[in-house]
Protein backbone atom coordinates (compact mmCIF):
# COMPACT_ATOMS: atom_id res chain seq x y z
CA UNK A 1 0.00 0.00 0.00
CA UNK A 2 1.50 3.02 -0.94
CA UNK A 3 2.14 5.87 1.77
CA UNK A 4 1.57 8.85 -0.40
CA UNK A 5 -1.01 11.77 1.17
CA UNK A 6 -4.20 12.39 -0.47
CA UNK A 7 -5.50 14.88 1.33
CA UNK A 8 -4.46 17.32 4.85
CA UNK A 9 -6.48 19.28 6.80
CA UNK A 10 -4.81 22.05 8.74
CA UNK A 11 -5.68 23.98 11.44
CA UNK A 12 -9.28 23.99 10.52
CA UNK A 13 -12.40 25.88 11.71
CA UNK A 14 -15.70 26.17 10.59
CA UNK A 15 -18.39 28.37 12.56
CA UNK A 16 -21.76 29.41 12.23
CA UNK A 17 -23.41 32.62 12.67
CA UNK A 18 -24.56 30.77 16.23
CA UNK A 19 -21.91 29.11 16.77
CA UNK A 20 -18.59 27.15 16.40
CA UNK A 21 -18.29 23.60 14.77
CA UNK A 22 -14.92 22.75 15.34
CA UNK A 23 -11.81 24.86 15.72
CA UNK A 24 -8.38 23.94 14.85
CA UNK A 25 -8.78 20.14 13.13
CA UNK A 26 -5.81 18.97 11.78
CA UNK A 27 -5.12 15.32 10.11
CA UNK A 28 -3.76 13.93 6.95
CA UNK A 29 -5.32 11.18 4.77
CA UNK A 30 -2.83 9.23 3.13
CA UNK A 31 -4.26 6.98 -0.07
CA UNK A 32 -5.54 3.42 0.42
CA UNK A 33 -6.44 4.14 3.96
CA UNK A 34 -10.19 3.90 5.89
CA UNK A 35 -10.71 6.10 7.72
CA UNK A 36 -13.83 6.14 10.29
CA UNK A 37 -15.38 9.59 11.30
CA UNK A 38 -17.19 9.37 14.42
CA UNK A 39 -19.19 11.64 16.90
CA UNK A 40 -22.17 12.37 18.53
CA UNK A 41 -24.97 14.13 16.35
CA UNK A 42 -24.03 18.10 16.07
CA UNK A 43 -20.15 17.20 16.60
CA UNK A 44 -19.47 18.05 13.22
CA UNK A 45 -19.44 15.19 11.11
CA UNK A 46 -21.41 16.97 8.43
CA UNK A 47 -19.93 19.95 8.54
CA UNK A 48 -16.20 18.44 8.17
CA UNK A 49 -18.07 16.24 4.58
CA UNK A 50 -19.37 19.16 3.10
CA UNK A 51 -16.25 21.25 3.87
CA UNK A 52 -14.45 17.87 1.98
CA UNK A 53 -16.48 18.50 -0.65
CA UNK A 54 -16.44 22.34 -1.10
CA UNK A 55 -19.93 23.22 -0.06
CA UNK A 56 -19.16 24.88 3.10
CA UNK A 57 -16.47 27.28 3.20
CA UNK A 58 -13.72 27.34 6.46
CA UNK A 59 -14.04 29.95 8.68
CA UNK A 60 -10.00 29.16 9.37
CA UNK A 61 -7.58 27.05 7.84
CA UNK A 62 -7.56 25.05 4.77
CA UNK A 63 -7.98 21.32 3.29
CA UNK A 64 -5.46 20.54 0.80
CA UNK A 65 -5.45 17.73 -1.97
CA UNK A 66 -2.77 15.96 -3.41
CA UNK A 67 -1.43 16.89 -6.38
CA UNK A 68 -4.33 19.45 -6.44
CA UNK A 69 -8.45 19.14 -6.14
CA UNK A 70 -8.99 19.01 -9.90
CA UNK A 71 -7.03 15.56 -9.83
CA UNK A 72 -9.21 14.20 -6.90
CA UNK A 73 -12.35 12.79 -7.77
CA UNK A 74 -14.37 12.17 -4.75
CA UNK A 75 -17.31 9.69 -5.08
CA UNK A 76 -20.31 10.17 -2.51
CA UNK A 77 -22.81 8.07 -1.01
CA UNK A 78 -25.30 9.43 1.57
CA UNK A 79 -27.92 8.37 4.02
CA UNK A 80 -30.48 9.27 1.56
CA UNK A 81 -31.59 10.28 -1.39
CA UNK A 82 -35.20 11.73 -2.55
CA UNK A 83 -36.07 9.35 -4.54
CA UNK A 84 -40.19 7.27 -4.22
CA UNK A 85 -41.58 4.48 -5.07
CA UNK A 86 -42.19 5.70 -8.80
CA UNK A 87 -38.55 6.86 -9.57
CA UNK A 88 -38.37 5.53 -13.26
CA UNK A 89 -34.43 5.28 -14.09
CA UNK A 90 -33.32 2.27 -14.17
CA UNK A 91 -30.48 1.17 -12.17
CA UNK A 92 -28.03 1.29 -15.04
CA UNK A 93 -29.53 4.82 -15.96
CA UNK A 94 -28.74 6.17 -12.46
CA UNK A 95 -25.03 5.04 -12.39
CA UNK A 96 -24.58 6.79 -15.93
CA UNK A 97 -26.14 9.91 -14.17
CA UNK A 98 -22.53 10.52 -13.04
CA UNK A 99 -21.00 10.52 -16.18
CA UNK A 100 -21.68 14.08 -16.60
CA UNK A 101 -20.19 17.47 -17.45
CA UNK A 102 -19.86 16.33 -20.93
CA UNK A 103 -21.64 18.03 -23.98
CA UNK A 104 -22.07 14.64 -25.99
CA UNK A 105 -25.72 13.19 -24.84
CA UNK A 106 -25.29 9.59 -25.55
CA UNK A 107 -22.74 6.99 -23.56
CA UNK A 108 -19.14 6.71 -25.40
CA UNK A 109 -18.57 3.02 -25.73
CA UNK A 110 -16.16 3.48 -23.08
CA UNK A 111 -18.43 5.08 -20.33
CA UNK A 112 -21.08 2.09 -21.36
CA UNK A 113 -18.06 -0.28 -20.44
CA UNK A 114 -17.40 1.86 -17.04
CA UNK A 115 -21.29 1.41 -16.39
CA UNK A 116 -20.95 -2.58 -17.12
CA UNK A 117 -17.94 -2.90 -14.75
CA UNK A 118 -19.93 -0.74 -11.87
CA UNK A 119 -22.72 -2.97 -12.50
CA UNK A 120 -20.54 -6.11 -11.97
CA UNK A 121 -18.64 -4.70 -9.22
CA UNK A 122 -21.30 -4.18 -6.83
CA UNK A 123 -23.48 -7.70 -8.15
CA UNK A 124 -26.07 -5.43 -9.58
CA UNK A 125 -25.76 -6.65 -13.46
CA UNK A 126 -28.84 -9.13 -13.23
CA UNK A 127 -30.84 -6.07 -11.92
CA UNK A 128 -29.53 -3.55 -14.67
CA UNK A 129 -33.04 -2.27 -16.15
CA UNK A 130 -35.18 -2.50 -12.60
CA UNK A 131 -36.56 0.89 -11.85
CA UNK A 132 -34.44 2.19 -8.96
CA UNK A 133 -37.43 3.15 -6.87
CA UNK A 134 -39.12 -0.58 -7.21
CA UNK A 135 -35.56 -1.93 -5.84
CA UNK A 136 -34.85 -3.21 -1.82
CA UNK A 137 -32.93 -0.53 0.63
CA UNK A 138 -29.89 -2.43 0.07
CA UNK A 139 -29.88 -2.59 -3.66
CA UNK A 140 -30.63 1.09 -3.45
CA UNK A 141 -27.75 1.68 -1.71
CA UNK A 142 -25.63 -0.61 -3.74
CA UNK A 143 -26.83 1.44 -6.87
CA UNK A 144 -25.44 4.65 -5.00
CA UNK A 145 -22.18 3.30 -4.76
CA UNK A 146 -22.08 1.71 -8.15
CA UNK A 147 -22.63 5.59 -9.46
CA UNK A 148 -20.05 6.80 -6.90
CA UNK A 149 -18.01 4.51 -8.28
CA UNK A 150 -18.33 4.48 -11.91
CA UNK A 151 -16.23 7.60 -12.31
CA UNK A 152 -13.21 5.50 -10.71
CA UNK A 153 -13.33 8.29 -7.94
CA UNK A 154 -9.68 7.91 -5.28
CA UNK A 155 -11.33 8.98 -2.82
CA UNK A 156 -15.50 7.44 -1.51
CA UNK A 157 -16.76 9.15 1.38
CA UNK A 158 -19.64 6.63 2.52
CA UNK A 159 -21.82 9.57 5.21
CA UNK A 160 -24.10 7.49 7.10
CA UNK A 161 -24.60 5.10 3.94
CA UNK A 162 -25.55 1.88 6.16
CA UNK A 163 -28.00 4.10 9.16
CA UNK A 164 -30.73 2.77 7.02
CA UNK A 165 -29.78 -0.86 6.57
CA UNK A 166 -29.87 -4.10 8.14
CA UNK A 167 -27.35 -5.52 9.65
CA UNK A 168 -27.03 -8.52 6.86
CA UNK A 169 -27.38 -5.04 4.39
CA UNK A 170 -24.69 -3.08 6.53
CA UNK A 171 -22.22 -5.72 6.04
CA UNK A 172 -22.73 -6.97 2.55
CA UNK A 173 -22.21 -3.07 1.63
CA UNK A 174 -19.02 -2.74 3.48
CA UNK A 175 -17.80 -6.24 2.62
CA UNK A 176 -17.89 -4.67 -1.30
CA UNK A 177 -16.35 -1.09 0.02
CA UNK A 178 -13.05 -3.44 1.66
CA UNK A 179 -12.64 -5.44 -1.35
CA UNK A 180 -12.47 -1.77 -3.13
CA UNK A 181 -10.31 -0.77 -0.40
CA UNK A 182 -7.56 -3.38 -0.80
CA UNK A 183 -7.64 -4.38 -4.43
CA UNK A 184 -7.50 -0.34 -6.18
CA UNK A 185 -6.12 1.29 -3.35
CA UNK A 186 -9.31 3.25 -2.73
CA UNK A 187 -9.25 5.82 -0.39
CA UNK A 188 -12.33 5.34 1.92
CA UNK A 189 -13.67 8.02 4.53
CA UNK A 190 -16.99 6.09 6.36
CA UNK A 191 -18.58 8.62 8.72
CA UNK A 192 -20.81 6.29 11.25
CA UNK A 193 -22.61 6.44 14.41
CA UNK A 194 -22.08 2.39 14.21
CA UNK A 195 -18.72 1.44 16.59
CA UNK A 196 -18.39 -1.74 16.11
CA UNK A 197 -18.83 -1.83 12.33
CA UNK A 198 -16.01 0.87 12.43
CA UNK A 199 -13.89 -1.11 14.28
CA UNK A 200 -14.53 -3.94 12.01
CA UNK A 201 -13.71 -2.23 8.37
CA UNK A 202 -11.47 0.59 9.46
CA UNK A 203 -7.71 1.49 9.35
CA UNK A 204 -7.81 4.50 11.94
CA UNK A 205 -10.63 6.62 13.22
CA UNK A 206 -11.51 10.52 13.88
CA UNK A 207 -13.29 11.05 16.71
CA UNK A 208 -15.08 14.60 16.79
CA UNK A 209 -16.34 16.09 19.85
CA UNK A 210 -18.20 18.85 20.88
CA UNK A 211 -14.70 20.01 22.90
CA UNK A 212 -12.10 18.78 20.41
CA UNK A 213 -11.07 15.43 18.43
CA UNK A 214 -9.02 12.60 18.60
CA UNK A 215 -7.32 10.56 16.13
CA UNK A 216 -5.44 7.30 15.97
CA UNK A 217 -5.34 3.33 15.13
CA UNK A 218 -8.74 2.36 14.71
CA UNK A 219 -7.62 -0.59 17.42
CA UNK A 220 -7.31 2.45 20.06
CA UNK A 221 -11.01 4.16 19.37
CA UNK A 222 -12.96 3.77 22.51
CA UNK A 223 -15.25 1.52 22.95
CA UNK A 224 -17.44 4.26 25.09
CA UNK A 225 -16.42 7.31 22.76
CA UNK A 226 -20.22 8.06 21.92
CA UNK A 227 -21.17 7.35 25.40
CA UNK A 228 -19.09 9.92 27.55
CA UNK A 229 -20.48 12.93 25.81
CA UNK A 230 -24.25 12.10 26.90
CA UNK A 231 -23.59 10.91 30.43
CA UNK A 232 -23.65 7.48 30.00
CA UNK A 233 -26.81 7.00 27.33
CA UNK A 234 -26.42 4.06 25.56
CA UNK A 235 -24.94 4.88 22.03
CA UNK A 236 -26.75 3.98 19.32
CA UNK A 237 -25.65 1.53 16.68
CA UNK B 1 -58.20 17.61 -44.95
CA UNK B 2 -53.90 18.06 -45.54
CA UNK B 3 -54.62 20.00 -48.58
CA UNK B 4 -56.39 22.79 -46.68
CA UNK B 5 -53.13 25.40 -46.17
CA UNK B 6 -54.96 25.92 -42.50
CA UNK B 7 -54.78 21.85 -41.85
CA UNK B 8 -51.22 21.86 -43.20
CA UNK B 9 -50.02 24.90 -40.27
CA UNK B 10 -51.65 23.02 -37.78
CA UNK B 11 -50.27 19.58 -38.29
CA UNK B 12 -46.99 21.39 -38.48
CA UNK B 13 -47.07 23.80 -35.46
CA UNK B 14 -48.50 20.75 -33.52
CA UNK B 15 -46.04 17.96 -34.38
CA UNK B 16 -43.01 20.72 -33.87
CA UNK B 17 -44.84 21.25 -30.34
CA UNK B 18 -45.70 17.92 -29.40
CA UNK B 19 -41.47 17.32 -29.45
CA UNK B 20 -40.36 20.10 -27.48
CA UNK B 21 -43.47 19.05 -25.05
CA UNK B 22 -42.07 15.64 -24.66
CA UNK B 23 -38.57 16.16 -24.32
CA UNK B 24 -39.39 19.17 -21.68
CA UNK B 25 -42.38 17.80 -19.64
CA UNK B 26 -39.74 14.67 -18.65
CA UNK B 27 -37.84 17.45 -17.21
CA UNK B 28 -40.87 19.30 -16.10
CA UNK B 29 -42.16 15.85 -14.03
CA UNK B 30 -38.73 14.87 -12.41
CA UNK B 31 -38.12 18.24 -11.46
CA UNK B 32 -41.48 18.46 -9.85
CA UNK B 33 -42.64 21.50 -11.53
CA UNK B 34 -46.18 20.90 -12.89
CA UNK B 35 -47.64 23.36 -10.93
CA UNK B 36 -45.24 25.66 -11.59
CA UNK B 37 -45.96 25.17 -15.78
CA UNK B 38 -49.12 25.74 -15.07
CA UNK B 39 -48.45 29.09 -13.03
CA UNK B 40 -46.09 30.31 -16.21
CA UNK B 41 -49.25 29.04 -18.63
CA UNK B 42 -51.33 31.72 -16.54
CA UNK B 43 -48.81 34.61 -16.57
CA UNK B 44 -48.46 33.69 -20.45
CA UNK B 45 -52.90 34.32 -20.58
CA UNK B 46 -51.68 37.80 -19.21
CA UNK B 47 -48.73 38.56 -21.32
CA UNK B 48 -50.93 37.36 -24.52
CA UNK B 49 -53.64 39.54 -23.65
CA UNK B 50 -50.74 42.19 -23.13
CA UNK B 51 -49.81 41.69 -26.72
CA UNK B 52 -53.17 42.29 -28.16
CA UNK B 53 -53.77 45.66 -26.00
CA UNK B 54 -50.22 46.43 -27.25
CA UNK B 55 -50.96 45.42 -31.09
CA UNK B 56 -48.58 42.51 -30.97
CA UNK B 57 -48.79 39.34 -31.88
CA UNK B 58 -50.60 36.92 -28.72
CA UNK B 59 -47.37 34.92 -28.75
CA UNK B 60 -44.68 37.96 -28.53
CA UNK B 61 -46.46 39.34 -25.42
CA UNK B 62 -46.50 36.01 -23.83
CA UNK B 63 -42.74 35.30 -24.38
CA UNK B 64 -42.55 38.31 -23.12
CA UNK B 65 -44.22 37.91 -19.80
CA UNK B 66 -43.06 34.34 -19.13
CA UNK B 67 -39.71 34.51 -19.68
CA UNK B 68 -39.06 37.47 -17.61
CA UNK B 69 -40.92 36.03 -14.80
CA UNK B 70 -40.12 32.94 -15.11
CA UNK B 71 -36.43 33.04 -13.19
CA UNK B 72 -38.60 34.79 -10.17
CA UNK B 73 -41.50 32.57 -10.26
CA UNK B 74 -38.81 30.08 -9.99
CA UNK B 75 -37.45 31.44 -7.10
CA UNK B 76 -39.98 32.21 -5.16
CA UNK B 77 -41.21 28.76 -5.43
CA UNK B 78 -37.73 27.04 -3.75
CA UNK B 79 -39.52 26.97 -0.41
CA UNK B 80 -41.71 23.76 -0.38
CA UNK B 81 -43.69 25.73 2.74
CA UNK B 82 -45.12 28.56 0.52
CA UNK B 83 -44.93 26.88 -2.66
CA UNK B 84 -48.44 26.80 -2.85
CA UNK B 85 -49.23 30.44 -1.33
CA UNK B 86 -46.65 32.06 -3.54
CA UNK B 87 -48.16 30.22 -6.81
CA UNK B 88 -51.67 31.12 -5.59
CA UNK B 89 -50.70 34.92 -5.57
CA UNK B 90 -48.49 35.00 -8.97
CA UNK B 91 -51.34 33.18 -10.98
CA UNK B 92 -54.39 35.25 -9.52
CA UNK B 93 -52.43 38.45 -9.95
CA UNK B 94 -51.52 37.17 -13.64
CA UNK B 95 -55.12 36.02 -14.22
CA UNK B 96 -56.31 39.60 -13.16
CA UNK B 97 -53.94 41.45 -14.94
CA UNK B 98 -55.03 39.52 -18.21
CA UNK B 99 -58.64 40.75 -17.88
CA UNK B 100 -57.70 43.99 -17.32
CA UNK B 101 -55.89 44.38 -20.22
CA UNK B 102 -58.54 42.45 -22.76
CA UNK B 103 -61.23 44.96 -21.25
CA UNK B 104 -58.69 47.82 -22.26
CA UNK B 105 -57.91 46.15 -25.79
CA UNK B 106 -62.00 46.24 -26.13
CA UNK B 107 -61.58 42.96 -27.39
CA UNK B 108 -64.16 40.35 -27.63
CA UNK B 109 -64.35 37.64 -25.29
CA UNK B 110 -63.41 35.16 -28.31
CA UNK B 111 -60.05 36.35 -28.20
CA UNK B 112 -59.88 35.38 -24.48
CA UNK B 113 -61.53 31.83 -25.33
CA UNK B 114 -58.52 31.49 -28.30
CA UNK B 115 -55.74 32.58 -25.69
CA UNK B 116 -57.55 30.28 -22.73
CA UNK B 117 -58.58 27.28 -25.13
CA UNK B 118 -56.32 27.27 -27.94
CA UNK B 119 -56.95 28.16 -31.95
CA UNK B 120 -54.43 26.05 -33.57
CA UNK B 121 -56.80 26.01 -37.12
CA UNK B 122 -55.87 29.73 -37.42
CA UNK B 123 -52.39 29.79 -36.78
CA UNK B 124 -50.36 31.29 -39.47
CA UNK B 125 -47.28 30.26 -41.97
CA UNK B 126 -45.39 32.71 -40.55
CA UNK B 127 -46.85 31.54 -36.95
CA UNK B 128 -45.65 28.40 -37.87
CA UNK B 129 -41.96 29.46 -38.69
CA UNK B 130 -41.61 30.93 -34.97
CA UNK B 131 -42.89 28.06 -33.77
CA UNK B 132 -40.07 26.03 -35.31
CA UNK B 133 -37.53 28.40 -34.31
CA UNK B 134 -38.41 28.28 -31.12
CA UNK B 135 -38.79 24.66 -30.89
CA UNK B 136 -35.18 24.36 -32.58
CA UNK B 137 -33.92 26.70 -29.85
CA UNK B 138 -35.29 24.52 -27.02
CA UNK B 139 -34.17 21.47 -28.58
CA UNK B 140 -30.62 22.52 -29.44
CA UNK B 141 -30.05 23.92 -25.89
CA UNK B 142 -31.33 20.92 -24.05
CA UNK B 143 -29.06 18.85 -26.50
CA UNK B 144 -26.14 20.96 -25.27
CA UNK B 145 -26.98 20.90 -21.60
CA UNK B 146 -28.57 17.28 -21.18
CA UNK B 147 -26.31 15.05 -19.62
CA UNK B 148 -25.58 17.58 -16.81
CA UNK B 149 -29.71 18.60 -16.76
CA UNK B 150 -30.49 15.09 -16.58
CA UNK B 151 -28.19 14.54 -13.34
CA UNK B 152 -29.54 17.12 -11.77
CA UNK B 153 -33.29 16.67 -12.66
CA UNK B 154 -33.23 12.59 -11.02
CA UNK B 155 -30.74 13.06 -8.95
CA UNK B 156 -30.51 16.58 -7.22
CA UNK B 157 -28.17 15.45 -4.39
CA UNK B 158 -25.55 13.87 -6.57
CA UNK B 159 -25.24 16.59 -8.94
CA UNK B 160 -24.47 18.96 -6.57
CA UNK B 161 -22.02 16.96 -4.75
CA UNK B 162 -20.30 15.78 -8.45
CA UNK B 163 -19.98 20.66 -7.94
CA UNK B 164 -22.34 20.72 -10.95
CA UNK B 165 -23.64 24.46 -11.76
CA UNK B 166 -27.20 23.42 -10.37
CA UNK B 167 -28.01 27.04 -9.21
CA UNK B 168 -27.47 27.78 -13.00
CA UNK B 169 -29.29 24.90 -14.58
CA UNK B 170 -32.42 25.31 -12.76
CA UNK B 171 -32.18 28.88 -14.48
CA UNK B 172 -31.82 28.11 -18.33
CA UNK B 173 -34.55 25.30 -17.25
CA UNK B 174 -36.92 27.74 -16.28
CA UNK B 175 -36.02 29.80 -19.23
CA UNK B 176 -36.42 26.73 -21.47
CA UNK B 177 -39.92 25.98 -19.91
CA UNK B 178 -41.22 29.50 -20.35
CA UNK B 179 -40.62 29.46 -24.21
CA UNK B 180 -42.14 25.62 -24.50
CA UNK B 181 -45.22 27.17 -22.68
CA UNK B 182 -45.65 30.21 -25.01
CA UNK B 183 -45.49 27.88 -27.69
CA UNK B 184 -47.49 24.87 -26.62
CA UNK B 185 -49.87 27.14 -25.40
CA UNK B 186 -50.59 28.23 -28.92
CA UNK B 187 -52.61 24.68 -29.16
CA UNK B 188 -54.08 23.31 -26.06
CA UNK B 189 -54.37 27.35 -24.72
CA UNK B 190 -53.02 28.84 -21.61
CA UNK B 191 -55.70 26.32 -19.67
CA UNK B 192 -55.00 23.18 -20.63
CA UNK B 193 -50.70 23.27 -20.55
CA UNK B 194 -50.88 20.40 -18.62
CA UNK B 195 -52.07 18.49 -21.47
CA UNK B 196 -48.60 18.28 -23.46
CA UNK B 197 -46.31 19.49 -21.09
CA UNK B 198 -47.19 17.18 -18.12
CA UNK B 199 -49.43 14.13 -18.94
CA UNK B 200 -47.40 12.53 -21.67
CA UNK B 201 -44.36 12.92 -19.83
CA UNK B 202 -45.83 11.68 -16.23
CA UNK B 203 -47.64 8.95 -18.35
CA UNK B 204 -44.11 8.01 -20.11
CA UNK B 205 -42.66 7.02 -16.85
CA UNK B 206 -44.57 4.14 -16.11
CA UNK B 207 -43.56 2.75 -19.84
CA UNK B 208 -39.61 3.37 -20.11
CA UNK B 209 -37.16 3.23 -17.34
CA UNK B 210 -34.12 5.62 -19.12
CA UNK B 211 -34.75 9.22 -20.00
CA UNK B 212 -34.33 8.96 -23.66
CA UNK B 213 -36.79 6.23 -23.79
CA UNK B 214 -39.34 8.42 -21.68
CA UNK B 215 -39.01 11.15 -24.36
CA UNK B 216 -39.90 8.94 -27.07
CA UNK B 217 -42.93 7.54 -25.25
CA UNK B 218 -44.16 11.23 -24.12
CA UNK B 219 -43.25 12.47 -27.72
CA UNK B 220 -45.31 9.79 -29.03
CA UNK B 221 -48.22 10.08 -26.68
CA UNK B 222 -47.84 13.98 -27.81
CA UNK B 223 -48.00 13.56 -31.16
CA UNK B 224 -51.04 10.46 -31.00
CA UNK B 225 -52.72 13.35 -29.06
CA UNK B 226 -52.67 16.15 -31.57
CA UNK B 227 -52.45 14.55 -34.73
CA UNK B 228 -55.75 12.49 -33.39
CA UNK B 229 -56.82 15.96 -32.03
CA UNK B 230 -56.81 17.63 -35.20
CA UNK B 231 -58.29 14.86 -37.15
CA UNK B 232 -61.28 14.10 -34.81
CA UNK B 233 -61.75 18.26 -34.34
CA UNK B 234 -62.02 18.55 -38.52
CA UNK B 235 -64.30 15.78 -38.66
CA UNK B 236 -66.60 16.70 -35.66
CA UNK B 237 -66.09 20.09 -35.85
CA UNK B 238 -66.14 19.94 -32.01
CA UNK B 239 -62.67 21.89 -30.29
CA UNK B 240 -59.84 20.38 -31.25
CA UNK B 241 -58.21 21.15 -27.42
CA UNK B 242 -61.13 18.98 -25.87
CA UNK B 243 -59.80 16.16 -28.31
CA UNK B 244 -55.89 16.47 -26.75
CA UNK B 245 -56.92 16.51 -23.44
CA UNK B 246 -59.16 13.25 -23.55
CA UNK B 247 -56.59 11.60 -25.59
CA UNK B 248 -53.77 12.40 -23.13
CA UNK B 249 -55.80 11.42 -19.80
CA UNK B 250 -56.77 8.22 -21.47
CA UNK B 251 -53.16 7.80 -21.75
CA UNK B 252 -52.72 8.43 -18.24
CA UNK B 253 -55.11 6.71 -16.80
CA UNK B 254 -53.86 3.72 -18.84
CA UNK B 255 -50.55 3.96 -17.40
CA UNK B 256 -51.65 3.99 -13.68
CA UNK B 257 -53.43 1.01 -14.61
CA UNK B 258 -50.51 -0.67 -16.08
CA UNK B 259 -48.54 0.06 -13.36
CA UNK B 260 -50.91 -0.75 -11.20
CA UNK B 261 -51.04 -4.07 -12.83
CA UNK B 262 -47.71 -4.47 -12.86
CA UNK B 263 -47.07 -4.12 -9.22
CA UNK B 264 -49.46 -6.61 -9.02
Amino acid sequence: MSQSPLLAVEHLAVNFPDHQVFQDLNFTLQRGRFLSIVGENGAGKTTLIRTLLHQLKPSAGAIRFFPDRKATRIGYVPQFRNLDEEYPLSIRDFISLNLSGIHLPWLSRKERAAVKEALRSTNLTALAKRPLGMASGGEKQRAYLAQALVEQPNLLILDESTASLDNMMKYELLDLVKKFNHEQNLTVIFVTHDLPLAKQYADEYLLLRRDGYELGPIAELPEDALISERGGAAAHA
Amino acid sequence: MLSLPFMQNAFLASTFIAIISGVVGVFVIARNMSFLTHTLSEIGFAGAAFGIFAGWAPLNGMLLFTMVSSVIVGQMSVKASRREASISAISSLFIGLGILFLSLANKTSSYATNILFGSIIGISRANVLQVILLSAVVLLVVLFIYRDLKFDSFDHIGARVKGLWTNVLSIVFLVLLALSVSVAAQIVGSLLIFVLLTLPAASARYFAHTVSGMMLVAIGMSLIGVWGGLYLGYITNWPVTFFIASIECLFYLSALGYNHWRQG
